[in-house]
């Protein structure tokens, strides 16, 4: 029909009229410390948080490094069992919460969401960059604890009591997990401070024409992410108080009769399963937290660079919010083994397996995007097919988990650490990576170097497939995680210690080309290839800045106007393979959008 | 201009490739709610709050079954601190009904009374705390007792950060001639409607402690 088509839009709908609400008041830095250090701009802010949680994360991959030296080399790095859990420990909870959380909310949020929906700056720039600080000092908390006599919690990352907070667990009596647990605690504080402006920012600061189903999938699966956090982290928040208040000032929320080295405690009637449901109803959320983003931008980045627009865009974005609904109501596959009345494992098995519905709708519409692509091989596409397929393998090894008959034998193996390390350690780690390439032309205005970037992307992704796949077959074996030797012996074979010695030196080279992949950065920041505007030819808003990188306010004088959802890919009849979001309908008339 | 009057169900239905769609969404604001930034800002906030405290109320439940349980007395200072937010609650009313009519010489002076409600309710808070300490109801005797801390530290600083958005408040109406109107009556709304929140939270919690 012709009233339909895009020509009939241009004749028509060019001329936007004058927007009725005022534009933002922007402040302007004038100072180095008001530019720089205490900055309300949200892409500085980004770069901060991913600074820092770069930085904090470097000593959660030295401390793997530790571990794997200690479980395939005993006795080459002087390490007592007491060092190693404290290893476990911290390497878990700066991965999950330090690392991983505040990259992609934090680091990606603060740098993506004003770019993409069309803003200036988020909606409360002074409450944003208080956000960063809180989380800095969150980590500077946390940080501390390796300083504290007794040296930081051991407690693992889960810090179950009463064995966290007793004296037999390192850190446990001493101010390491006081540390750990105020120092989440001013976490949940300092991202409810982000959480707000990225909910709010998206929900009611995008440009006009923006409507929510024209935004990127990124934003989507930020802004999912954010409502999960927003429901989840009061549960951490809570849990962390009340086993601060039992360990520092002797109340029994968590802590049961307990009897410590035949000395009767006075701790009474607590209840640990109580702090298990608390941090799972977190715990859980949390994975998907930290892989919604991820699902949000690895759609976008398939999407540039297979120069098609994503499939299926709705189901998309109703599988995002579909799936953090759904992972309310799973916490619980976490505690088979705590001894829960059987229903209850039925209910949780049951919804934990209806979650692989619209995981799966994801999986395929990125297969079927790819499909027929003109996919171009680029070092951001590598990581991004590189996730797809590491997260079906985690995936499908979380249907074993999600059964109750076959988790009980399977729980507390090597199993279920490659489980969760390959579908919310390795697989959100790959879309990182990839975003960085992507973005870094954004954020510098230069390309990393292709040659490093593809050594790293290779060495990374079989690095992370000889970690993981092997530990696959040493939990069917029943080696048990968390054990500070494992010995060879009647139950042990040789061919365990072998696998494991293959896993720590895949780790080591694994970890190390990620120094390469920092190298690449700090020399391509200032030498590499200079980028231009838009090099990727994306349709999505963050690319079409006046400026590149884009300066204080991101859009000149004038918002953009958006006429189009950001996949405008290899349009019939268009002069490009890509129009922009801003692209009026009068410049690509013959364009037939409908079409693809 | 589209006001934007959709359902957020219909929102998320819409099929942004077709071009009629295209011509629906190219006149769209922006926005998703017809509401200020800064009136979402605090139903997030309470949001967040109300999700805390509600987990704080189900472990209670659980915790209060055991057979430890030792119900705490009910101060009768308690019931004069829950008066105090009552009256403070009635008073940003007025203070909201005088800022309608532009009347900010009132909304300021009773505005400085919510502040002295506030401070008095916390000092109260206190000497409650100090008369169970003296009584010998320690944080740690019963777990009745560590929530009722628990509960009244975390209103308490629920309370102290609405004092800090108080203070902006009264800055906004007292320099009133340079700002605009509008600005101040919206503070002062944002403002009333965070107390009266924390008087809903403190009655839940008072209720719950009292009926348990």
């Amino acid at each position: 029909m012709a009233a339909d088509s895009y020509d009939d839009v241009a004749k028509n709908k060019d001329s936007i009229p004058e927007l009725e609400v005022a534009p933002q008041d922007l402040y302007h830095a004038k100072s180095f410390w008001t530019k720089y250090i205490f900055c309300q701009d949200a892409k500085v802010i980004g770069i901060q948080y991913a600074l820092v949680a770069a930085s904090i994360g470097m000593v959660g991959l030295v401390s793997s490094w530790l571990m794997r030296m200690q479980i395939a080399f005993p006795g080459v790095i002087p390490m007592d069992p007491a060092a190693y859990y404290q290893l476990v420990t911290m390497h878990g909870m700066i991965m999950v919460v330090y690392l991983l959380t505040a990259l992609f909310l934090g680091g990606f949020g603060n740098y993506l969401i004003p770019l993409m929906v069309g803003a200036r700056d988020m909606v409360f720039p002074y409450v944003n960059m208080i956000s960063f600080w809180v989380f800095f000092l969150a980590v500077v908390i946390l940080a501390a604890s390796y300083f504290v006599p007794g040296g930081p919690t051991g407690a693992g990352w889960t810090l179950y009591p009463p064995q966290a907070i007793t004296s037999g667990t390192p850190g446990g009596d001493g101010l390491g997990i006081v540390l750990m647990l105020v120092s989440l605690a001013v976490f949940v504080i300092g991202f409810t401070m982000g959480g707000l402006n990225y909910v709010i920012t998206i929900l009611q600061a995008r440009t006009r024409g923006m409507t929510l189903m024209r935004l990127p999938l990124t934003v989507w699966g930020i802004f999912t992410a954010t409502v999960l956090a927003l429901f989840a982290f009061p549960a951490l928040f809570v849990a962390g108080i009340m086993m601060t208040l039992d360990n520092m000032l002797g109340t029994s929320f968590f802590m049961p009769a307990i009897v410590e080295f035949g000395e009767r405690l006075s701790y009474d009637g607590g209840s640990p399963i109580l702090f298990q449901h608390l941090f799972w109803f977190f715990g859980h959320p949390e994975v998907y937290i930290v892989a919604l983003p991820a699902f949000g931008i690895v759609s976008d980045l398939i999407s540039v660079h297979a120069r098609k627009n994503i499939f299926g865009y709705r189901m998309m974005v109703w599988a995002i919010v579909i799936i953090g609904g759904l992972s309310f109501v799973v916490w619980a596959h976490h505690m088979y083994v705590a001894g829960m009345n059987p229903w209850f494992g039925f209910f949780f098995a049951t919804t934990t397996l209806i979650i692989a519905i619209p995981t799966a709708i994801k999986v395929y519409n990125w297969v079927l995007t790819l499909w027929r692509g003109n996919i171009k091989l680029t070092i951001p596409m590598l990581f991004s097919i590189a996730f797809i397929i590491t997260f079906v393998n985690g995936g499908l090894t979380g249907l074993f988990l999600g059964n109750v008959a076959v988790d009980v034998p399977l729980s507390d193996t090597y199993f279920v650490v490659a489980h969760f390390h390959m579908v919310m350690g390795i697989a959100p780690v790959l879309v990182i990576l990839g975003s960085i390439y992507h973005w870094f032309p954004l954020i510098t205005g230069r390309f990393l170097n292709e040659k490093l970037g593809r050594i790293h992307f290779w060495v990374t992704f079989i690095g992370s497939y000889s970690i993981y796949f092997p530990m696959h077959y040493l939990g069917f074996m029943g080696v048990t995680r968390r054990y500070f030797e494992v010995f060879e012996g009647d139950n042990f074979t040789y061919s365990i210690t072998g696998i494991n010695q293959f896993i720590t030196v895949a780790a080591l080279i694994t970890g190390a080309v990620q120094f390469v992949f920092f190298y690449n950065i700090i020399v391509s920041s200032k030498f590499g290839k200079k980028a231009g505007k838009n090099p990727w030819k994306a349709c999505s808003l963050e690319w079409q800045t006046a400026d590149v990188p884009p300066t204080h306010g991101n859009f000149g004088k004038e918002l953009p106007v958006v006429y189009r959802w950001a996949y405008d890919y290899s349009v019939p009849g268009a002069d490009q393979d890509y129009i922009t979001q801003d692209t009026p309908p009068s410049a690509v008339a013959n364009a037939r959008a409908e079409q693809t | 201009m589209s006001k934007n009057k959709e359902s957020l169900i219909k929102q998320l239905t819409q099929k942004p490739w077709e071009p009629a769609q295209a011509k629906v969404d190219n006149l769209h604001e922006g926005k998703t709610f017809n509401l200020h930034v800064g009136k979402i800002g605090l139903r997030y906030i309470m949001v967040v709050s109300t999700i805390m405290f509600c987990l704080f109320i189900v472990t209670y439940g659980d915790r209060m079954v055991y057979d430890d349980w030792v119900r705490m007395p009910e101060p009768f200072l308690l019931w004069i601190n829950t008066l105090l937010l009552v009256i403070s609650s009635f008073v940003f009313i007025r203070i909201q009904l005088a800022s309608k009519k532009n009347n900010f010489e009132k909304a300021r002076r009773e505005l400085f009374f919510i502040g002295f409600l506030a401070v008095l309710f916390l000092i109260g808070q206190l000497l409650v705390w100090q008369d169970l300490v003296q009584a010998g109801y320690y944080v740690s005797g019963s777990p009745a007792n560590g929530y009722f801390y628990v509960f009244t530290t975390l209103h308490g600083f629920h309370l102290l950060g609405g004092l800090v958005y108080w203070m902006m408040t009264i800055n906004k109406v007292w320099k009133l001639e340079n700002i605009i109107i509008r600005k101040a009556k919206h503070t002062i709304e944002l403002c009333a409607i965070y107390w009266h929140f924390l008087l809903a939270v403190w009655i839940v919690l008072f209720g719950l402690m009292l009926f348990s």
